[in-house]
């Protein structure tokens, strides 16, 4: 048992997966010497060498381009984009090219290419710097896109999606990266598994990635004022673990969802349209949804009020109990 | 077939020896494949320009470090590149900078104060990109250089635009030097700057195809500054950034970056090639980034200090002063114009630290009324649903807008 941050947790699953596995290797822009404008990759290229912690050209569409040759060739490329603003260059080659490989060919050529990517506001960045683009990347069949919340998760999904053998697009709460944590060494859950972080019997929150903390704080504070709020960490966005959250909805009869992420189009509306497929007589109470408004990440200075928090969250569970 | 030696490599490198108008020391030279009058320029003018500039810097990093900012890319060691580059201008071209061109935007005549907003988080534009042609900073590298070669296409399709022609290309590629203020109102041209980093996005490489094929008059002005944060030129390229100019049929010219005097030369011809129809031209101003990458970054983790001494040694503004000590061209009581000079940054960078302070807080319908020309339905349900939140913090924590 080691108490560690999460990104000190990740730095720690790319240590391990480049100690048991030759064939992974890291890709990145300043992930070399400097370790990542974030630190992630600290130390990895003095231990392991610059033909395995490789810096690349300033080019996303490069990064990832080439990684679906490498793991052509077998390898196990772990591709880090420098943060979510600056992926969007790349994602022609992530879209119509590493997310359709396995399909196009038949099912014969696999792409285990990982694409870490800092993501979320909540910094105090400038514009390109907060964006939280988990919809595009979930609405693309062929991709796997996973987020960790805690050390223990970071350290034991990095390890599983480097052993995916299906790109795994991996994304970084940046704000939690400082958050520390107890990494247990315990059997790891599976990856694509969503996780009851706190039992409760009057209400689900659904959150993931950065909203697991305030989610937690949320039924904290409602417990204080008599409700039990059942809190879920999706953990994998795709493919999504209905099974945890229709459960957990068929006890308690209320769901609230929370994502930084815009609205409109986004992961709590696919929750919301399959409770309501699925479990439409259990609930006693819309599906609400607390997110990032239909807006692109403001300025800095308003982004605080901007995101979803925990005075959201705790109105959300308040409307949705009066029903 | 062999591969480059090493040794090929370096002949070409010192073909394309960057050309130097003043010496380090401070020494005006010539060199043939720059044609240039010193009469034609205002050296005083230039060495204001400069102070002032970096002045600007060293009270933006000042200001970061008070948190009046959130950060602050600097140019410090590129002053003589954006100055040079900026002053060959006519006020009716079109400027496409990145991040960093603090010393370009200071010469287009935007309020320096409205550069900080984006930096101290209270716009995400914080100008009138028409009001002064300049447009706004482009973070995401690369991308402005297609929009400058866009703005170019419309440039020549304008009626008032010139006619493009092979005839007229080959005619502008027999001027060298321009004289600083054409007779004629000039066609407008297009100045993009990028860093050497951008040249490795397939969008700068797009943009160079599509800027040569159309002979577009835009000039793409790149500051190698030799890092992109913590990676040199050589993760890049292995040939000089001018040299990469012709695979796509563009001239490259290579200028020493802490040159004032290449830089304006330079560019001076090449956006007068652009607006008489001789097509595009890359610059490759050879510099270095003496600060890092941005008061986020920690260049002692990626360089050495030795370098960073030696390119102290070629301060772009020391040689300046020194030329102008020497000819005495500042003024026969030049030690009081450089007091003068020194004064009036001392009172500049005071005014901007209180207008720093004084930006205008954002109001938190803006990014709500402007995403999109009209308010959507849904988006005025989301920004009354966003009011009432505010609202009811407020009823929490008083009227101080203390959260609880
Ligand atoms: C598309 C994209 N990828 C990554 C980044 C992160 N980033 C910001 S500046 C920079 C280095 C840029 O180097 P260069 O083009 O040489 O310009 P300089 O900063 O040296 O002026 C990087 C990688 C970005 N802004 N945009």
């Amino acid at each position: 048992m080691t108490t560690t941050t999460l990104a000190g947790a990740i730095n720690d699953g790319l240590r391990h997966a480049l100690t048991t596995d030759p064939a992974v290797l890291l890709l990145g822009e300043d992930i070399g010497r400097l370790g990542g404008v974030f630190r992630v990759t600290d130390g990895l290229c003095a231990d392991f060498g610059t033909s395995r912690v490789v810096d690349t050209p300033l080019g996303e569409a490069g990064i990832v381009g080439t990684a679906v040759g490498l793991a052509m060739r077998g390898y196990r490329p772990v591709c880090e984009i420098q943060f979510d603003g600056f992926v969007y260059p790349a994602v022609n080659q992530i879209i119509s090219q590493l997310a359709k490989y396995r399909h196009r060919s038949g099912g014969r050529i696999a792409m285990p290419v990982v694409i870490r990517i800092p993501y979320g506001g909540g910094i105090g960045s400038i514009e390109h710097h907060s964006e939280s683009p988990e919809a595009y990347f979930a609405h693309t069949p062929g991709l796997k896109v996973v987020t960790c919340a805690t050390p223990d998760d970071a350290f034991n999904m990095i390890g599983q999606a480097i052993a995916s053998d299906d790109p795994v697009i991996f994304l970084e709460p940046k704000r939690r990266y400082w958050t520390k944590g107890e990494v247990s060494g315990a059997p790891a859950l599976d990856l694509h598994r969503a996780r009851t972080v706190r039992t409760g019997s009057d209400l689900t929150l659904v959150a993931y990635g950065p909203l697991v903390a305030p989610a937690l704080e949320t039924a904290r504070i409602a417990g204080e004022e008599g409700h039990s709020v059942e809190v879920i960490d999706l953990r994998s966005l795709a493919p999504l673990d209905t099974d945890t959250v229709m459960a957990s909805v068929l006890r308690t009869g209320r769901l609230v969802v929370t994502h930084e992420a815009s609205r409109t189009h986004g992961i709590g509306a696919e929750i919301a349209a399959r409770v309501q497929e699925e479990a439409f007589y259990a609930l006693e109470a819309p599906v609400l949804r607390v997110t990032g408004y239909d807006t692109p990440y403001p300025p800095s200075r308003l982004e605080e009020d901007w995101l979803p928090g925990v005075d959201r969250m705790l109105a959300a569970v308040d409307r949705s109990l009066a029903h | 077939m062999p591969r480059t030696s090493a040794k090929t490599s370096a002949k070409t490198n010192d073909r394309q020896d960057p050309i130097q108008l003043l010496t380090p020391q401070g020494e005006a030279v010539s060199d043939a494949r720059l044609p240039f009058d010193p009469a034609d320029v205002d050296l005083p003018a230039l060495y204001r320009d400069m102070v002032l500039t970096r002045r600007l810097d060293t009270e933006a990093i000042a200001l970061q470090r008070q948190g009046e900012l959130g950060l602050w890319p600097s140019l410090f060691g590129q002053e003589a590149a954006q100055i040079g580059a900026a002053r060959a201008l006519l006020p009716s071209d079109m400027v496409f900078p990145t991040y960093r061109e603090h010393g370009v935007a200071w010469c287009r005549g935007l309020d320096p104060a409205s550069l900080l907003g984006l930096f101290r988080g209270t716009t995400l534009g914080g100008w009138d990109p028409r009001d002064v042609n300049f447009n706004l900073y482009t973070l995401v590298i690369g991308a402005q250089t297609l929009h400058a070669v866009g703005y170019a296409m419309g440039i020549v399709r304008d009626p008032v635009g010139p006619a493009v022609s092979a005839a007229s290309t080959a005619a502008a590629s027999a001027v060298l030097a321009t004289p600083a203020t054409p007779a004629a109102p000039a066609a407008p041209a297009v100045l993009a700057f990028l860093g050497d980093g951008a040249l490795s996005e397939g969008e700068t490489n797009e943009a160079f195809i599509w800027a040569t094929t159309q002979s577009l008059p835009v000039v793409f002005f790149c500051q190698n500054n030799q890092w992109a944060i913590s990676a040199p030129y050589s993760v890049q390229s292995t040939v000089p950034v001018a040299q990469r100019a012709a695979g796509f049929g563009l001239p490259g010219i290579r200028v020493d970056g802490n040159d004032v005097l290449a830089c304006l030369a330079a560019t001076r011809r090449a956006l007068h090639t652009a607006r008489t129809g001789g097509g595009p031209t890359l610059i490759e101003a050879f510099t270095y980034r003496r600060n890092a990458h941005t008061t986020a970054d920690d260049a002692s983790r990626y360089r050495e200090t030795a370098e960073e001494k030696e390119w102290a040694a070629k301060d772009p503004l020391a040689r300046l002063h020194a030329h102008l000590v020497a000819t005495g061209a500042a003024d026969s009581a030049y030690s009081a114009y450089f007091a003068e000079i020194e004064a009036e940054a001392q009172t500049f960078a005071e005014g901007l630290r209180a207008r720093c302070r004084a930006l205008p807080e954002p109001d938190p319908s803006l990014p709500f009324e402007h995403t999109y020309a009209e308010m959507t339905p849904e988006l005025s349900r989301q920004l009354a649903e966003h009011r009432a939140h505010l609202a009811s913090l407020q009823e929490i924590s008083g009227p101080s807008g203390e959260r609880a």
